[in-house]
């Protein structure tokens, strides 16, 4: 089983990224789960979701403390709290586009500690969508590290988005794919 | 034939897999189960069950009657005067909705009414909470509804289409409650299988059936329902003189709902390939255990995957998963726990100045038991505080310590897990 935990803001779509992984893996044959950390949601305050992907039906029904996987779709949330439960030799995907020096250095961890996926999400985003929203982008570390493929994804952004808006999110997500950077 | 050579009627390969979450489940079943009327209050703390169900009303999509009503109090009567009317009837509530509701819940099952009552289990105020317990269900508890609790996304849309044919069962003639965890259940997605729309409507037997009644000035069977054309009166005063023989055969069928749960669950299962326990109860491991857990609603898998871990490592623990919380499966438990020398029971609710209500009924069917394990309650979970696998293990630890010492002082009886100070 792999399980994943999503920070976002409040507005940012990390809930839909979950669902979009969760539906995505689905079409693959996989049982899935996906959940927000559960409450009322303030635009702007950090949320999190947590997603479940695996080859048995899932019995969890709790919160994930220990993920494999912690996505970051928004960087001005990075801290050493992120890595926070994190299993050892996990993996963090953010959104990124500078020194990967620096956000070990946010993070407080060391190089090899835990693989790292760094993806321009933003800068992308406001290219193609024109928008900051961020969480179609970062499904692409899903893709990179193996978890899903891309085209359960282009599928589940199908299903979720019609006409350009999920032509544009599929266009960003495969150039998320070229641009992202493991480290 | 042996289970493993069933094949269902419909296999998975005909089922479509959906992704939704557990509101959206029940509102999809409510959909292919050919309900003539849905009557909700739509606001706070209403869920999306009725949200999307009302989205299918307006595409056209179904042929029900929407009444939006202005309280969950109106709502149920709504669903009373719809049922007794002779129609299909669904609501869904939660928490406090609920506790408003409960006074009009005795009249449905008084009237002995046929219909659907989703529950999303929330805990009650004060203080405010929206978050999960079993609380409200517990409130209702003896209001005579059948009472089935859902472990999942899959079994919430499962029992909800098997609610109307146990509640419309000419043996039974009662209303029928669907509960999932809120938040756990109501708003995780996952991926579940669903029946074409005909394969439901078969298996209910297409529209409701009304049930035949005789009465004094008719000469056969009539329906029992409310009709111009044959007038009857439902809803009568009766005082010492009938009350009571009323009331009896409300007993009668909640005994009777025990033997059609159970077909229920396996013509489900010729149908689907999908059965959960022998429908009243879901026991995993516990024909050998020495301590046995009880659980109800989605906490029953967190449970279930620590059980497997500890028996891994060797330790004899078992699992009983409660379905069917109204009739509450006596015979069952004696049945099933007869080798078990420690039983936990956990409570999503609390019963100040008593013990929490799942363990009141586990007891009292363990009294007829000859083994006596000792028993012990664990209240957890209130105002949705999460059940982490770790507060299972620390339990477990615990149960096994007491196991080793061999008794539990009354003082020590009711427990609370996972609660701070």
């Amino acid at each position: 089983m792999i399980e994943v935990r999503w920070h976002s803001r409040g507005g940012q779509g990390g809930w839909t990224a979950s669902n979009l992984t969760a539906m995505a893996a689905s079409y693959e044959g996989k049982y899935v789960q996906s959940f927000p950390a559960f409450g009322p949601e303030r635009s702007g305050a950090p949320i999190l979701a947590f997603t479940r992907i695996s080859d048995e039906p899932i019995e969890l029904h709790s919160m994930i403390y220990n993920p494999d996987i912690v996505v970051v779709l928004d960087y001005t949330l990075l801290s050493p709290g992120i890595v926070s439960g994190l299993k050892p030799g996990g993996t963090i995907i953010t959104n990124f586009a500078g020194d990967v020096n620096q956000v070990l250095k946010t993070l407080n961890v060391k190089t090899g500690d835990y693989k790292l996926v760094l993806i321009p999400a933003s800068k992308l985003a406001l290219e193609i969508l024109k928008s900051k929203i961020t969480n179609t982008a970062m499904l692409a570390g899903l893709v990179k590290c193996g978890v899903v493929k891309f085209e359960s994804v282009e599928k589940s952004i199908r299903e979720r988005f019609s006409g350009p808006v999920a032509e544009k999110n599929i266009l960003l997500v495969k150039k998320a794919l070229e641009e992202s950077i493991e480290v | 034939m042996s289970e493993l050579e069933l094949v269902p009627k419909y296999p998975r390969e005909k089922q479509t897999m959906i992704n939704v979450n557990g509101d959206e489940a029940i509102a999809y079943a409510v959909k292919q189960s050919y309900v003539d009327v849905v009557a909700a209050y739509p606001i706070t703390p209403q869920t999306i069950i009725v949200e999307k169900f009302s989205e299918f009303v307006a595409n056209g999509e179904t042929h029900t009657e929407f009444v939006a009503v202005e309280s969950e109090h109106s709502a149920m009567s709504a669903c009373v005067g719809a049922a007794a009317s002779g129609a299909r009837a669904f609501t869904a509530t939660s928490s406090q909705g609920l506790a408003l509701m409960v006074e009009v819940l005795y009249i449905a099952s008084g009237l002995r009414l046929p219909m659907v009552l989703a529950v999303v289990n929330r805990a009650l105020s004060a203080p405010i909470n929206i978050h999960n317990d079993h609380s409200d269900a517990y409130l209702m508890r003896d209001a005579g509804w059948i009472m089935l609790f859902a472990e999942n996304v899959q079994e919430a849309y499962d029992t909800t289409i098997q609610a109307f044919k146990i509640s419309e069962h000419p043996d039974v003639q009662l209303p029928a409650s669907v509960h999932i965890d809120g938040f756990f259940l109501s708003h995780t997605l996952e991926n579940i299988y669903t029946l074409p729309d005909e394969a439901v409507y078969d298996f209910l037997g297409g529209p409701r059936k009304i049930a035949k009644v005789r009465v004094d000035y008719f000469d056969e069977e009539v329906n029992y329902a409310l009709d111009p054309a044959r007038p009857l009166s439902i809803g009568n005063l009766a005082l010492y003189d009938y009350y009571f023989e009323i009331k009896v055969p409300q007993v009668l069928s909640m005994r009777k709902a025990e033997e059609v749960i159970k077909e229920v669950n396996e013509e489900w299962y010729k149908l689907t390939g999908r059965k959960y326990g022998n429908g009243l109860v879901d026991p995993f491991m516990v024909e050998d255990a020495d301590i046995v857990i009880i659980a109800m609603g989605s906490s029953a898998g967190t449970v279930r995957s620590v059980v497997k871990k500890y028996r891994e490592k060797g330790v004899k623990v078992g699992l009983l998963r409660i379905r069917s919380f109204r009739p509450f499966p006596h015979k069952d438990i004696v049945e099933l726990l007869s080798g078990s020398k420690l039983v936990a029971v956990m409570d999503k609710g609390i019963g100040p100045g008593q013990y929490g209500a799942l363990y009141l009924d586990v007891a009292a069917s363990l009294y007829h038991s000859k083994s006596k394990p000792i028993l012990v309650d664990y209240v957890y979970g209130l105002g949705g505080r999460d059940l982490s696998p770790e507060m299972v293990e620390q339990m477990i630890n615990n149960l096994l310590k007491d196991l080793e010492k061999g008794y539990i002082l009354e003082e020590e009886r009711l427990r609370f897990l996972g609660v701070r100070g």
